[in-house]
């Protein structure tokens, strides 16, 4: 166990360091002077050479690289002119809404996502799998800035029983919870589904079923445990989509998370801002899909053994 | 011998699905093609009287608004219709390009193989570990909002799944006994490639295309909401569902039925992607 945890150490450090990357080459590929792109046309000349300097623009591309991999070791990602504050802790004191939203989205739709898996897997082909089914995919196909849209319609200002915007109180998680959820959710209930039916004609569900254990144990002890570890992989990727999406409903519930920031951000052309609100979300999803891995070598040996 | 009765019911199902698919989308394309010829759409065209309709309401010029206007007193199916023709247009190109990309850089890792395979396929992987949208979001707020960075932006996010098929299928191919025949006849590597191992890969790039530019028009127009996608100037249906949101206490319907346009759209491309995909390729099903 002990190397495979080192293996998915040194993963996720590359592929941070590979994210890094990214954003560098492609700051530097976008035609004109970064300073500038990044200042806009009303900075004035003080700012476009403090940031020349700061991003170290005069020198070779090379230094260049050497100075920002620099800076972001230690989270310097430049002072906002904008806002008058560090880049990385205005991102910082954005992160408990961003992870509070996505936290009650990932339990919303693991407490509905899983059982109606399992319901649609027991009864499958029949009027309540399809059913299921039309559901899943609906969610997975309804834009989610246009449902949060249709939410606010309904709930707050046709029905006027939850706030529209804003946050502070229960009431004002519910309707961006849903949004965020919704697309997860439906993913989640097909994973559930096929994982089940590909699992339910295993050996050891008839054994355990043909031991007289009930239908109930035999599912959700002998079946489900096996039809985890597929779900459990996906899912650690999909949670990049839900990170993603907190973006967008964010923005159409003014909730103060990380999301909104970075959408602010980009209209002010505060890159900086910019820049840490990115590599933070992809850390988040990183060590998300670390832990995922880690879980993945627990639930399966065959996983953590097959590169010793 | 229930099975192959439940079997022959589910292959029928799946090919009644493939014509739902294929119906929608037909409807959807013929209306993107015409549309905008029956219903003249003039964004600079401003009519007060006719600000803020419902749905199913007469205008002063006597035409009928059946989905109601918006706050310059623009037909609102006139502006949708539009909007099928940029949503349509980019998701095309985008699987285009994504594809032409994807598919060059599978090939390239799965004939060839050793270094370059290792050095491609850790540039999908990191590039899989960056939730796309974000990637997307970065590089559009560098580039600005405007239709053809919008579909580079989504091109350069959506690659990897065109890469790993193709690789898939290069990596299956290139030790079958006729590309070895072909080899011995003297073929060099650019005709084994195109003429061997890339006919392999189009039915199931074609079905991973179908899966794909669903989520692709979605993200156009979540791009597009946020104000980072097609300009606001250009009504593809993201942006006038942004617009509407300004309106919601007087008019629901700006911002509500192009989203149901959009919705019904990326079900129909999903029924069809999966239909097809259960069909011709289930291995695609973990895609």
């Amino acid at each position: 166990m002990g190397a495979y945890v080192v293996r998915r150490l040194f993963f996720s450090l590359f592929v941070l360091w590979g994210a890094v990357t990214i954003i560098f080459v492609v700051l530097r590929l976008v035609p004109g002077d970064p300073a500038y792109i990044m200042l806009g046309p009303d900075a004035d000349q003080a700012q476009v050479a403090a940031l020349r300097a700061q991003l170290g623009l005069d020198q070779s591309l090379i230094q260049q690289y050497a100075t920002y991999l620099a800076n972001v070791v230690h989270l310097d990602f430049g002072e906002s002119f904008r806002l008058n504050a560090d880049s990385m802790s205005l991102v910082l004191q954005r992160v408990p809404a961003t992870i509070q939203l996505a936290t009650t989205a990932l339990l919303l739709s693991l407490l509905i996502g899983l059982p109606l898996g399992v319901i649609a897997a027991l009864r499958a082909h029949s009027w309540v799998d399809r059913a299921i089914s039309v559901f899943s995919l609906m969610g997975q196909s309804t834009p989610s800035f246009w449902l949060g849209i249709v939410l606010i319609l309904v709930f707050a200002r046709g029905l006027k029983v939850l706030p529209s915007a804003g946050s502070g109180s229960w009431a004002h998680l519910v309707l961006p919870t849903i949004t965020l959820a919704l697309p997860f959710l439906a993913i989640l209930v097909r994973l559930t589904r096929s994982g089940l039916l590909e699992v339910v004609h295993e050996g050891y569900v008839q054994t355990a079923r043909a031991k007289g254990l009930g239908e109930g144990i035999v599912v959700l002890v002998h079946a489900m445990r096996n039809a985890l570890i597929p779900i459990v992989t996906v899912v650690g990727l999909q949670f990049g989509a839900l990170l993603g999406g907190t973006v967008i409903v964010e923005t159409v519930f003014a909730w103060p998370g990380v999301g909104r920031l970075l959408i602010d951000s980009i209209g002010r052309r505060d890159y900086g801002v910019v820049q840490a609100s990115i590599l933070l979300v992809a850390t988040i999803f990183v060590l998300i899909n670390l832990l995922v891995d880690l879980l993945y070598g627990f639930l399966d040996p065959r996983v953590r053994l097959a590169g010793d | 011998m229930v099975a192959p009765v439940a079997a022959r019911r589910r292959t029928r199902a799946g090919s009644a699905r493939i014509r739902f698919g294929f119906a929608v989308i037909a409807v959807y394309v013929v209306a993107a093609a015409i549309g905008p010829w029956l219903f003249r759409y003039n964004p600079v065209d401003t009519r007060t009287a006719d600000r803020l309709k419902p749905p199913f309401t007469r205008l002063s010029d006597g035409s009928f608004a059946i989905f109601g206007t918006d706050q310059v007193g623009q037909d609102l199916l006139a502006q949708m219709l539009q909007g099928a023709r940029i949503s349509i247009a980019v998701g095309l190109a985008t699987l285009l390009l994504a594809g032409t990309i994807g598919v060059t850089i599978g090939l390239a890792a799965g004939y060839f193989g050793g270094w370059l395979d290792g050095v491609l396929m850790r540039l999908a992987d990191i590039q899989l570990a960056f939730p796309s949208i974000l990637l997307a979001i970065f590089i559009a707020a560098l580039l600005g909002p405007s239709v053809v960075n919008v579909v580079i932006v989504l091109a350069v996010a959506n690659w990897v799944t065109f890469a790993r098929v193709a690789r898939g299928q290069a990596l299956a191919t290139r030790r079958r006994e006729f590309v070895d025949a072909s080899r011995t006849l003297g073929a060099g590597t650019w005709r084994l490639v195109t003429r061997c191992v890339l006919p392999a890969c189009v039915a199931p790039v074609l079905v991973v295309a179908t899966v794909e530019i669903g989520h692709v028009i979605l993200a156009e127009a979540s791009l597009s909401f946020l104000g980072l996608g097609t300009p606001a100037s250009t009504p593809s249906w993201g942006v006038t569902i942004a617009n509407g949101r300004n309106y919601l206490a007087d008019a629901w319907w700006i911002s509500t039925i192009p989203g149901i346009a959009l919705a019904f759209l990326v079900i129909s491309l999903g029924v069809l992607g999966d239909a097809l995909r259960d069909r011709y390729d289930p291995r695609l099903r973990s895609l």
